[in-house]
């Protein structure tokens, strides 16, 4: 049963196969046995316990022939989208114990569909890592080979998925932080165009960038959770109007007429050369398929990273600013002063990486500085997006890795910082230009390990990019 | 020693919309404690601000009325600082896209009239309050009720050159946001907050220096206000005096006015000032702003104190004082328009209105607002004095009367009997009765002395309870005296 995709899952709960009680427990008891592995995975930091009752309440409603588009469907959800009455902590130890006070605009509109929700998955401690390493609860590991990293750091997220603890899972993605360890872990993550999920209860890292993405083992589940939760929220100002209505059932792409760039930026220096001879593969493919592909080279996308790197931790620093044991969270109460207790409370309660994203924030936001690092990065990003822009109108997809290396072993890069960043190679220019990008599951190295490669669209092109994975996925060649 | 003052004040005044700045929170004054607070307000994670509409128009009015050029394009900024009252860690302002930039406001000071200089108006949420434990508890709470509010902030030039005129300043902005419906811009409650940037020009040896600029907190009111710049600029004399210190070599400091020991206090120095580090608010999108838009705000601005000062002195024929009295508030000038309407002399009532209008609200502690005798009343009344049925002096009580009862005057002198007796036949009877019991006094009266008149005038008047027309009774007296 737990072989079956959303969308299979759909249609066991349709046609009485299954129940949702049933399925719920199937993935429960997966997740009980997981726990009493020599290794366990650590994908979900905490399975709801009132998830069966949601399922029966489900089946109730099947029964009387009522129920929404996900009745009874079950997702996991990463621990920085807010669910109300369940906790959520970001994977930090500042926020543990804290309860969601309210839902996520994504999360009530799921609910109103009838999906319930699994559990809470791990990642790095507020999104900021590739490895999901970085959490207060120990790393997640792949499930391919569990010596390895998920990737991240919706790392949870992709873990549950493709160990099948989960037919779907949301995450979010700032800089790649869906589709790369969608790719380390062999299945499909969306990062939809900016605004196409409202971002109202994701609690933040960089505004401008995160975007909630859908992590699951088929393009068509990407496409029926996308359709009943994308759309325009008044409660998020940047939420575009955009919506998705009849995206389920999704058809294959006719792939004849359509040009793909594979962007020379992404396929050369500092691309491992079985990623690349992946990616080629995949571009070989598409022609096959009776696309057009083209080389191209956009000089700019070399300054993604760097430009991801100044913008993404200075709106950090200020969106992390909150946590500071006044309102809620964890508070050092052995603090003798105000100034004490932030300091302590936000020495104990943040990891590394994210004290080291706050310093590199607040530094590049200070006066004298701002010009030199902020401005110029937004100087920088505003050409990447014109670049883009013009690009688009001449393609239908930009073909390259999902990332430049394939899966590495737990414990190699959480010391390195800058190789950890680069991992984000080519993914962060999605965030920095809005555009929707997906990973799909392209090939296994010679050790076996998955490696995916990303096609990325024309803004709210997100229907022909999951069409184009349908095919892909249908053709066999798929891993 | 020839010196100037310079003086540019920055003003917060909290706007009148029905919601927060970026939540659906009613923005009311008061409430206990933490009972208008949403995730937005309180800054809760995964929250976000959407920008009140009302606000922007709020402030696209105010800067219109400032004479200002409206932004085609505004954004929001955060500015980031560390304090238990502020919930997000930073306040969403604006830095260097105000949504109104470059107006003036006309202020008159000493009997002449200048332009100050507005250099921006823009739109930020106001901080929650934190509160102190009493009794040697060492505990803090935050109440998070005023977190959210929309404020704006006025900044002047520093056009401003005594302390008189930044209070007349000051005072002329409140007067244009009340006529607004922009703010109440009460300084008890906090809905309007100035400091002001003071410092001195001295003029020596053909030079000009300046003194370290200093911005002043804590002004409570208009009187804290006059008494912190005056004694301020004193202050930078002396000190100039002393150590001859200049702007360039000190910068800008911050100084706090203690009311109770009439002085300022330093508070901060230039190297302690904070680094905001301001960047754009990445969750809400720039906003343009339609000519459509600005043109139909526009059309809502009603006319301003200053215009209708103009029309008063011009249409009304009234004095420039009775205009500038009359023209404190919004409601004031249509009542006193209410009551003008088709009376042949405005001049009268203005001045009803001046006198005992005001002596009855100051009387009651109530505004124009709530009184209780509609304008027209005012002017029937004035009508029936006119006609000669009661006497000016009568009509003051009547009109006590009538914001007791809140009966209409016509009713009043009617069942009261208040009317004259201008009949020369029934005051005939008392005159002759008052001459005849008065020898003594008529001998006076004919031998010249006026005040034997006033007497006679007094008799009558307590016979007939005051009701005897004067003018009638004066002739009457003349006639039966001289005609024996």
């Amino acid at each position: 049963m737990r072989d079956l995709t959303l969308c299979g899952l759909k249609q066991a709960l349709e046609n009485r196969t299954y129940t949702s009680a049933e399925i719920v427990g199937a993935y429960r008891e997966a997740y009980s046995q997981d726990r009493s592995h020599a290794k366990p995975l650590n994908a979900y930091i905490e399975f709801f316990a009132d998830s069966l009752d949601h399922a029966r309440e489900a089946d109730a409603l099947r029964e009387q022939g009522k129920g929404g588009l996900l009745n009874g469907l079950p997702l996991a959800v990463k621990d920085n989208i807010m669910i109300r009455g369940k906790e959520a902590t970001c994977a930090s130890r500042i926020l543990k114990g804290f309860t969601a006070p309210y839902s996520a605009t994504v999360i009530e509109r799921l609910q109103a569909q009838g999906a319930l929700f699994l559990g809470r998955t791990n990642m790095d401690e507020f999104a900021m890592g590739s490895s999901c390493e970085y959490s207060c609860y120990g790393p997640a590991r792949n499930p391919v080979n569990r010596d390895y990293a998920p990737g991240g750091s919706s790392g949870g997220s992709a873990c549950a998925v493709a160990a099948r603890l989960a037919p779907c899972a949301l995450g979010s993605d700032t800089g790649g932080s869906v589709r790369l360890p969608a790719s380390f872990c062999g299945i499909y993550g969306l990062k939809p165009s900016y605004g196409t999920l409202s971002r109202y209860g994701l609690i933040a890292y960089g505004s401008s960038l995160d975007q909630i993405g859908i992590l699951a083992r088929s393009p068509e589940d990407i496409a029926l959770v996308l359709q009943a939760a994308a759309g325009v929220d008044p409660k998020d100002g940047t939420s575009a109007e955009t919506a998705f209505p009849d995206l389920y059932p999704l058809a294959p792409l006719e792939f004849k007429g359509r040009k793909i760039a594979l962007v020379k930026e992404f396929t050369e220096k500092g691309v491992d050369s079985e990623v690349h001879e992946i990616t080629k593969r995949f571009a070989g493919w598409l022609k096959k398929q009776g696309a057009e592909v083209v080389d191209i080279s956009l000089p700019v996308l070399h300054y993604a990273v760097p430009c991801y790197y100044i913008i993404a931790p200075a709106e950090a620093s200020s969106n992390l600013a909150r946590f500071d044991g006044v309102q809620y969270g964890y508070r050092d109460e052995a603090a003798h002063s105000l100034e004490e207790m932030y300091v302590s409370t936000r020495t104990k309660g943040f990891g590394t990486e994210v004290k080291r994203r706050v310093f590199i924030g607040n530094y590049v936001l200070s006066s004298g500085y701002y010009d030199a690092y902020y401005k110029k990065a937004q100087a920088v990003r505003s050409l990447l997006s014109r670049e883009c822009q013009k690009l688009f109108t001449d393609i239908d997809f930009m073909l390259s890795p999902t990332a430049p290396v394939p899966p590495f072993p737990l414990g190699s890069k959480v010391d390195d910082p800058l190789a950890m960043y680069a991992t984000d190679m080519c993914t962060t220019f999605a965030n920095l230009t809005g555009l929707p990008a997906l990973s799909l599951p392209a090939a296994m190295t010679k050790s076996g390990l998955p490696v995916g490669v990303q096609l990325t669209g024309a803004m709210f092109s997100e229907r022909s990019i999951l069409q184009a994975a349908l095919s892909w996925r249908k053709s066999g060649e798929s891993i | 020693m020839k010196y100037d003052v310079i003086i540019g004040c920055e003003v917060h005044v909290q706007l009148l919309t029905r919601s927060k700045a970026f939540c659906s929170c009613p923005n009311n004054f008061g409430g206990a404690p933490n009972s208008r607070v949403c995730p937005r307000c309180l800054g809760l994670p995964g929250s976000l601000p959407v920008p009140n509409r009302d606000m922007i128009s709020s402030a696209i009015k105010a800067g219109l009325a400032l004479h200002c050029k409206i932004a085609e394009l505004t954004k929001f900024d955060r500015k980031n600082y560390m304090y238990p009252d502020l919930p997000k860690a930073y306040q969403i302002s604006q830095f260097d896209m105000p949504v109104c930039a470059g107006g003036y406001l006309e202020v008159t000071a000493d009997g002449q009239s200048r332009k100050i200089g507005i250099i921006r108006v823009h739109m930020e949420e106001d901080a929650g309050k934190n509160i102190h434990a009493q009794g040697g508890l060492n505990m803090s709470y935050v109440d998070y009720n005023r977190a959210g509010t929309p404020l704006l902030e006025i900044v002047s030039e520093p056009d401003i050159r005594s302390a008189e005129e930044a209070v007349n300043y000051v005072q002329s902005l409140r007067e244009i946001m009340r006529f607004l419906d922009v703010s109440d811009c009460n300084m008890e409650e906090g809905s309007l907050r100035c400091d002001a940037n003071i410092n001195l020009w001295i003029y020596e040896d053909e030079k000009r220096f300046a003194t370290p600029i200093v911005e002043v907190k804590n002004m409570n009111s208009f009187k804290a206000m006059k008494s912190a710049l005056e004694y301020e600029a004193e202050r930078q004399l002396d000190e100039w005096r002393e150590k001859h210190l200049t702007l360039q070599a000190v910068g800008k400091t911050t100084r706090g006015w203690n009311d109770d020991r009439g002085e300022t206090v330093l508070q901060r120095m230039k190297e302690e000032a904070a680094d905001y580090r301001y960047f754009p608010e990445p969750d809400i999108k720039p906003i343009s702003i339609s000519q459509n838009l600005i043109k139909q705000i526009k059309q809502s601005i009603p006319e301003l104190p200053e215009q209708k000062r103009g029309r008063f002195v011009q249409d009304y024929g009234i004095a420039q004082e009775a205009a500038e009295a009359l023209t404190q508030s919004k409601a004031l000038c249509d009542y006193f328009e209410e009551a003008a309407r088709g009376y042949q002399e405005p001049k009268r009532i203005a001045n009803w209105i001046l006198s005992e209008v005001k002596k009855l609200l100051n009387e009651k502690q109530m505004s124009i607002e709530q009184f209780p005798v509609p304008a027209r009343q005012v002017t029937e009344l004035l009508r029936i004095v006119d006609a000669g049925t009661i006497s000016g002096k009568i009509a003051k009580d009547v009109f006590a009367e009538m914001a007791a009862s809140r009966k209409s005057a016509a009713e009043l002198v009617e069942t009261k009997g208040l009317a004259q007796i201008s009949d020369t036949g029934e005051l005939e009877d008392v005159v002759e009765k008052i001459i005849r019991e008065n020898p003594s006094t008529v001998a006076d009266f004919k031998a010249g002395k006026q005040k034997a008149l006033q007497h006679l005038m007094g008799q009558i008047m307590n016979a007939t309870k005051g009701k005897a027309n004067p003018q009638v009774t004066i002739r009457l007296i003349k006639a039966k005296i001289s005609g024996n």
